[in-house]
């Protein structure tokens, strides 16, 4: 069944009045794709760390109870970090979302096909690990049910969203880490997070 | 003072710096810490599949305000040398305990290489190092790594010797 979501209408609908949502992108595309949807304080985008996306999505969601985190990361970048999956199975953060954009490409270094064109099933993946919710998308109506889920659903939620293999132009975000790191601190921690710790 | 001390040391020193998540790939010398992780109320024990897992984990907890402190085995540094750069670009703070193997009273000669190369990898990737070579020595290593860590933004690992863990065979480990 070919794809026929366009990537960036899809990160752009998910991000649509994000409000306090706290975002994480994988490397390459969803980085570019959820700064085309605006680039904000409180997002993450990797430039590196292949495989982690996933991983600090978990982080941020256990160090934040209160509020709600997704990661939207590209289907290359999930495949180098599948345990993952089954460490967030275990955990259960109730307010975490993992959202693959899955073109079944490695769309950065010459659109080789990913383990996902040749039929491995990422949603039945984090079913299989626990994830309390796990669909693969294919419709648009689809994304929008689960645009409110990522906000109000009980977590771990998953998706796969099958998107056109398309090259899109680069919509980058800042890539100094440290300006990345701070920035998210100090939107959500607010002055605290430049100051020095308390308990030393 | 009793090796098998230094655990609770380290315990209280996490408690007292204020780390909230402990990420771990299990090693037989870190069993005793890591129970007592998993006991601790204030701290959530999160057992990883692979060593990576735990930077990203404790970037992300950084990212949302919280300390957090990686145990692992020697051998499991090989697994983050590309991880380790996303450390240094970010000046995110990092406190690993990593148990030491293929030193004095190993059994198993595939745990040699890796921990033979694991002080050089950790500083090649910008990693400071502290060695601690005694149980007693073990706590205050950890101290002050967390201080570095947590107010210098520093990447600090403490690795404990395998003197101090004193497993030397299969079955003393199956035993445990």
């Amino acid at each position: 069944m070919k794809a026929t979501l366009h990537r960036r209408e899809v990160v752009g609908n998910l991000l649509s009045d994000r409000e306090d949502l706290l975002v994480v992108a994988g490397l390459g595309s969803t980085a570019w794709d959820i700064t085309a949807a605006g680039d904000s304080p409180l997002s993450f985008p990797t430039w590196g760390a292949m495989g982690q996306a996933a991983m600090i999505g978990l982080g941020l969601a256990l160090a934040q109870p209160a509020r709600r985190v997704l990661v939207v990361t590209g289907d290359g970048e999930m495949l180098m970090g599948l345990g993952a999956l089954a460490t967030i199975g275990v955990q259960q953060p109730r307010n975490l979302a993992v959202v693959v954009i899955d073109n079944e490409r490695y769309g950065e270094t010459g659109m080789q096909a990913t383990h996902t064109a040749h039929g491995v099933d990422l949603a039945a993946v984090a079913r299989a690990c626990g994830f309390r919710q796990s669909t693969e998308i294919r419709k648009q109506r689809e994304v929008e049910s689960l645009r409110e889920t990522i906000h109000a659903g009980a977590g771990p939620v998953f998706a796969a969203i099958k998107v056109i293999d398309e090259k899109l132009p680069l919509v980058l975000p800042p890539h100094d880490g440290v300006l990345l790191k701070t920035r998210l601190r100090r939107a959500l921690l607010g002055d605290s997070a430049d100051m020095p710790a308390e308990k030393f | 003072m009793q090796p098998e001390f230094w655990p609770a040391e380290v315990h209280r020193e996490l408690g007292a710096a204020g780390v909230r998540i402990v990420g771990y790939v299990p090693d037989a010398g870190h069993k005793r810490l890591i129970e007592l992780c998993q006991a601790d109320p204030a701290m959530h024990a999160v057992p990883l599949t692979t060593e990576e897992e735990g930077i990203g984990l404790a970037a992300g907890a950084w990212l949302g305000g919280e300390k957090s402190v990686l145990l692992m085995q020697s051998s499991g540094v090989g697994n983050l040398i590309n991880v380790l750069g996303m450390v240094k670009v970010c000046r995110f703070p990092l406190v690993m305990i990593v148990t030491m193997r293929g030193e004095q009273g190993e059994f198993n000669p595939w745990q040699v290489p890796m921990g033979e190369a694991v002080a050089r990898v950790l500083d090649t990737m910008g990693v400071a190092v502290r060695q601690a070579g005694e149980a007693r020595t073990v706590a205050a290593h950890v101290r002050a790594a967390l201080r570095l860590a947590y107010e210098a933004q520093g990447a600090e690992a403490v690795l404990v010797a395998q003197r101090v863990i004193g497993i030397k065979s299969f079955q003393e480990q199956a035993n445990q």
